[in-house]
């Protein structure tokens, strides 16, 4: 039952969020304020997503279907594939070799990225389980620590908010 | 000698995405078909559909939205296939609004016109529901009450493939393909170690390593991870998809990024060099 009127709830929350979308930016447009030609974009496109949806239906071969994936998919796509080039460049410059951690830390990311495809197999046999090997053993230990050190945290955090020691949640200091 | 170095060590990025672009088409129009095997956590994926009895029926939550297709929709359509070929009931839901239409074009495209199974017996959309983890908890109370009607507006108690279905209790497996939050994590937090059901996932690469420590725990059954996942596992199924048709690029395309990360270094160590000299 909780969980039935907990998602009444977000639904409503869904309302909410839709009309402060329309105060926020119609008054960037009424004032023609700073990139106000892209809320007219935004504003309209949910208008019209909206009103096919919910006027024609969102199943396959229905307006606001072609929409979705004529226009919002590709977009959405492309964004992602960006990351491609990025990553390529960032890594470029950020695996320079300057400190023992930075060697650590650029070998092992040549030994994955390199281990994780099938190039890696063609170079030597067992370079897929080298790196499986990464990812189980060393990854895995420090994941492991990063996850119960937070774990440590959060209970610790939540004992210190039950006793009254951590107030700031309500303003204190 | 030193002023080129100083210049390859601040190349201009235009020049390493000429390379990556090319790195990503070429082997697309001139394919290197590279073999490559199956790594275990692939492996218990594909074993943990394949060993369900013809009959069976499992969830398959698509939660992900179009950005993350590249990766996922190839591992997305090899589950559905091998779930078709072992003639497993296949219900669905989302838990991202984007995640429907890509559901619903996947059924279309594998059970249906490969496949020829008919919806509302052999596979069902449940569509999309907002709520995240409580819509999780609240499909492990019911199913049927937390989707009352499917993607295309019929009445879910109605249907034949729900016969039966109240909870997870009576599905054998999750397979949950995963773009983010609320997704695998979320899955096992909030409903293997509390309805004791065993879920398989498909992830993008990047958040694979997150997962880990709970396949090597044993509350996540399998692991896809990213389209090298994606490639292995279709390798298994024994079909050539968008995973295995983009494994050439993406080797290509590591190779020009370590092949920069080379040059880079030799750059900065022989610049450190000459100014060691020069003092």
């Amino acid at each position: 039952m909780v969980n039935q009127w907990a998602i009444i709830a977000i639904a409503f929350a869904y309302v909410l969020g839709v009309a402060n979308i329309f105060r926020v930016n119609s008054q960037v447009i009424a004032r023609k304020g700073r990139d106000w030609i892209y809320k007219v974009v935004l504003i309209a496109g949910f208008v019209i997503m909206f009103a096919f949806g919910i006027l024609k239906g969102v199943n396959e071969g229905t307006t606001f279907n072609w929409i979705f994936m004529n226009a919002l998919y590709p977009m959405q796509a492309t964004m992602f594939a960006l990351l491609a080039f990025y990553i390529a460049s960032a890594a470029f410059r950020a695996f320079r070799i300057r400190s023992f951690q930075a060697a650590l830390l650029g070998v092992t990311a040549v030994l994955v990225m390199i281990g994780r495809v099938p190039i890696g197999e063609l170079v030597w046999k067992d370079f897929p389980n080298f790196t499986e090997w990464i990812m189980n053993v060393p990854q895995l230990a420090a994941k492991r620590a990063i996850m119960i050190g937070a774990a440590l945290g959060a209970i610790s955090t939540g004992i210190k908010v039950l006793i009254g020691l951590e107030r700031t949640y309500m303003g204190g200091e | 000698m030193r002023n080129f170095f100083e210049k390859l060590e601040k190349l201009d990025r235009r020049i390493i995405f000429i390379f990556v672009a090319v790195a990503l088409i070429l082997p697309l129009v001139v394919p290197l078909n590279i073999k490559f095997s199956s790594t275990p956590p692939v492996q218990s994926f594909y074993d943990a559909i394949e060993g369900l009895p013809p009959g069976s029926k499992v969830l398959l939550s698509a939660d992900y939205d179009p950005g993350s297709m590249p990766e996922l929709w190839p591992m997305h359509l090899a589950a559905l296939r091998q779930l078709c070929r072992k003639n497993i009931k296949i219900i669905s839901t989302q838990l991202w609004a984007t995640g429907s239409p890509l559901a619903e074009r996947a059924f279309n495209e594998v059970a249906v016109e490969e496949f020829h199974k008919k919806y509302g017996e052999d596979f069902v959309n449940l569509g999309f529901k907002e709520g995240r983890e409580v819509v999780m908890v609240s499909m492990g109370n019911s199913i049927p009450e937390t989707f009352p009607s499917d993607y295309h507006g019929n009445r879910t108690k109605d249907l034949p493939i729900m016969k039966g279905v109240k909870n997870f209790s009576d599905l054998a497996l999750i397979v949950n393909i995963s773009g983010g939050l609320p997704g695998t994590k979320e899955w096992i937090l909030q409903v293997v170690s509390r309805f004791h059901i065993k879920l398989a996932s498909g992830c993008t690469a990047v958040s694979a390593p997150e997962f880990y420590p709970y396949l090597q725990s044993g509350q996540l059954t399998g692991l896809l991870g990213g389209m090298k996942g994606a490639a292995e596992y279709e390798q298994l199924i024994g079909v050539t998809g968008l995973g295995k048709r983009g494994m050439d690029s993406q080797s290509v395309a590591h190779l020009v990024i370590f092949f920069f990360i080379l040059i880079g270094n030799i750059a900065y160590f022989s610049i450190r060099g000459m100014k060691k000299e020069g003092d």
